[in-house]
């Protein structure tokens, strides 16, 4: 201890080490450490209390509304809040249990407290999700049992409708018993459940979602890549030129950035119709035969110009933000030290524009995926995506569990993308302007 | 200031709130929703002093679900679709009405007899029947011109591309007509495989030359632009471009697809008796025929019938445009919302599916 009370380094290797005698304190006496960590939460405090009214603000109007919906991908209490004693029956009994007197008795007194409270539809059409055609048996039968159904429960079901007795319903009944179910997630990559609660693969002609899963993706790379092709050097010579020039450029860079996405769709349904201005021209020029008009709209075709177009702008502005601030003298060192045009490029200017390529990528990349007006408009049939389905099930099928499903899987898909570039490329590396 | 002017807004939405001066009225916008302000909502409010505000939709079944699930209703009366007012009068969205409410034919026959068949739900009171049918651009045919569904479906003949709606139930139907499937076996076929199989055989012997359309306007604008010879369209719609704009278009009433649009209110709507008031008046007898002088849709009531007259140009007979007329009906297939509410979902999957393979 003597020795190193003389040592001169004693001192800062205790308050390195944050223990002994030798700890700093503050003016006033109060160890130094706590008095930091007391003035720092204060400060922490504050700047909570000024983001307070934003982060209030995110979760009320996003947070909230985003979680309900994606609530109803995995529950769905359309049958177990209405049918409460049969849901009953069939949480004490094991799967394959064949209906009892008790489990007829419970659906009939059921029925009958749904056809009078007028909820009976929703039943029907949580079943129907997963047994088509069977939402008119419980309409139907609600209406026929109004007031009341007289015992034996079984006989009088069955007499309003056969199907009653069908074992694939009672299934497909006990899965909606329990609010929670996995079924729309399945359902959302093509599988089903069978009689005896086994997931497989639905139908072939039914199979629809995963192909647009993979074609949704397909078509977001290809159309990134397309407007990284055609961005990178629009941007160069943006960041290149003289102010002057560029920002007359950027002006028709910007503009039909400006211009709503509806008048760009359908202008380019004006271009590239069979009886369109770019037909008509190649007609008029003799390149091709009045009957041999190229179809470059309602198909893949169509979609993958529109979107590239519409989308180019995102590929483009954050590219020339990085541009600009690239000094031209490493190139010329590189030209100097012996490189060739195109090593320079590739070996010293390129990497330095892998920022804003990145955060490009990443904006197009995943507005491409949850495009949805372009597609339904200029997409025909095989230039439909994943979101069409979801808008589909939304206003059309009113199956919003369904759309929610099929969103949450979207949105996961995303997110392991995102996170795949943050360990490949690294999120740090992204510069959005 | 501010504040004042805040507190003053905020006042102001509550005395409107009190009042029940006013409906709300969600409708489909374009040409329909104007013939709806003409034919039903400037007489209820020269008559009651109501006014009626007219929101548009895409589809008013969808911010109607919306509304009443989130316990937050701010529409009175929508205009819906036959099987979106089914389903959501089952699923207890709706207040139900009673027939003996509705005012009685100018003879005096009671509503319920009134009303064309199925026109009267537990929930809901149609206003318009209208149709899909085929229409065609006369200048593309030189020699014959098509007059059946069949015809649609035989591009030798006919050349040139087809229109049709991306959806199962305005296309499979068509199909199974054009295979020589009657009217009255339509839905028979449906529910069963065969008969879903022989739709879909049938679709694919045009697959390639159709151009799916989503939203009602645009089939009239692929007719006019030349890029289809032959497509489906909303008979209003294309009444309105070969009345109004003089487009060269002639419709095809074989095989049409008939479908009725109905009023229903919703449980808690802001506005309860001024809506009950707005559906009474707007679907009596005068009002429905007044109607039809703006948009080719026919009447939901029979007593209309013999009020339709003139289209607002003045020369324009309406009788033999409406959907309901004797020619139309003789080969027309009435929309099944029971059938659609079991099988939409399913029918819509296959046929994405079925689209999306080549």
């Amino acid at each position: 201890m003597a020795n190193a009370a003389l040592d001169p380094h004693a001192a800062i290797a205790t308050t390195a080490s944050g223990v002994g005698q030798g700890l700093l304190t503050t003016a006033d006496g109060k160890p130094l450490a706590r008095a930091l960590v007391r003035s720092q939460r204060r400060a922490r405090r504050r700047a909570f209390l000024l983001v307070l009214p934003l982060l209030a603000f995110v979760v009320i109007t996003f947070v909230v509304p985003i979680g309900q919906m994606l609530q109803r991908s995995f529950y769905n209490d359309g049958f177990s809040a209405n049918m409460p004693q049969v849901s009953a029956w069939f949480a004490a009994t094991e799967r394959g249990t064949d209906p009892d007197d008790a489990a007829w008795t419970a659906l009939a007194q059921d029925l009958v407290a749904s056809a009078d409270a007028r909820s009976i539809g929703v039943v029907g059409t949580r079943v129907n999700y997963d047994m088509p055609g069977t939402r008119s048996l419980f309409t139907a039968t609600g209406r026929q049992v109004r007031g009341g159904l007289e015992p034996p429960y079984r006989e009088a079901l069955l007499e309003i409708n056969e199907t009653w007795g069908d074992p694939r319903l009672w299934s497909v009944m006990r899965e909606a018993s329990t609010p929670v179910t996995a079924n729309f997630y399945l359902a959302a990559v093509d599988r089903t459940r069978d009689d005896e609660g086994r997931v497989q693969q639905v139908a072939e002609q039914q199979r629809i979602y995963v192909t647009l899963f993979w074609r949704t993706f397909w078509l977001s790379a290809v159309i990134t890549a397309l407007t990284f092709v055609l961005g990178f050097p629009i941007a160069h010579l943006l960041a290149t030129l003289p102010m002057r020039q560029s920002n007359l450029l950027m002006i028709l860079v910007l503009l039909p950035f400006w211009t709503s996405l509806l008048v760009r769709t359908t202008s380019w349904m004006v271009l590239l119709q069979q009886q369109g201005v770019i037909n008509d021209i190649l007609v008029w020029m003799g390149v091709i035969g009045g009957g041999q008009r190229l179809q470059m709209i309602y198909n893949q075709t169509g979609t993958i110009i529109a979107m590239t177009h519409i989308l180019l702008p995102f590929m483009i502005l954050p590219l020339y933000s990085v541009m600009r601030t690239i000094n031209p003298s490493y190139v010329r060192a590189a030209r100097s030290l012996g490189a060739t045009s195109w090593t320079a490029f590739r070996r010293v200017y390129f990497p330095q524009t892998l920022p804003g390529l990145g955060a490009g990528a990443m904006l197009v990349f995943i507005l491409a995926v949850g495009y949805y007006i372009t597609p339904a408009l200029v997409g025909g049939s095989s230039g439909q995506l994943i979101s069409n389905m979801i808008a589909s099930h939304m206003t059309g099928t009113l199956n919003w569990s369904m759309a929610a499903a099929l969103a949450a899987l979207l949105l996961g898909a995303v997110l392991v993308l995102y996170w795949l570039y943050d360990r490949l490329v690294g999120v740090d590396n992204l510069k959005l302007g | 200031m501010k504040t004042t002017l805040i507190l003053s807004t905020a006042l102001g939405g509550f005395a409107f709130a009190a009042a029940a001066q006013e409906v709300n009225v969600v409708s489909w916008g374009g040409a329909y929703e104007v013939s709806q302000v003409e034919a039903y909502n400037k007489p209820f409010t020269a008559e009651t002093g109501i006014r009626v505000n007219m929101i548009a939709a895409d589809n008013p079944a969808t911010p109607l679900r919306a509304q009443v699930e989130a316990r937050n209703v701010s529409g009175d009366v929508f205009d819906v679709e036959v099987s979106d007012a089914i389903r959501l009068c089952d699923e207890g969205a709706l207040v139900e009405i009673d027939p003996a409410s509705l005012p009685a034919a100018p003879d005096g026959t009671p509503a319920a007899d009134d009303f064309v068949p199925g026109a009267l739900l537990d929930c809901a009171v149609a206003n318009i029947v209208w149709g899909t049918v085929i229409s065609y651009n006369t200048t593309k045919f030189e020699g014959d011109a098509p007059t059946t569904a069949a015809d649609l479906f035989d591009t030798e003949t006919f050349p040139g591309k087809r229109g049709l709606p991306k959806n199962p139930k305005r296309t499979l139907y068509l199909a199974l007509i054009a295979d020589g499937v009657p009217a009255a076996e339509v839905y028979d076929q449906l529910a069963t495989e065969e008969g879903v199989q022989r739709a879909f055989d049938k679709l694919d012997t045009i697959k390639s030359d159709v151009v799916w359309w989503e939203a009602g306007a645009q089939p009239v604008q692929l007719l006019a632009d030349g890029e289809v010879s032959m497509t489906t369209v909303y008979n209003g719609r294309v009444f309105d471009a070969m009345v109004a704009e003089n487009q060269p278009f002639e419709i095809i009433w074989d095989g049409q697809y008939m479908d009725m649009d109905m009023f229903v209110i919703p449980v808690d709507a802001p506005n309860p008796e001024a809506a009950m008031e707005y559906l009474k008046f707007a679907t009596d007898t005068q009002r429905l025929a007044d109607q039809a002088r703006y948009i080719a849709y026919g009447p939901a009531r029979k007593s209309s019938a013999s009020l339709v007259g003139l289209y607002q140009d003045g020369v324009t007979e309406m009788g033999p445009h409406m959907p309901t007329s004797p020619e139309a009906l003789a080969n027309a297939v009435m929309d099944d919302p029971e059938f659609w509410a079991d099988h939409a979902a399913e029918l819509t999957e296959r046929f994405n599916s079925w689209l999306a393979s080549s």
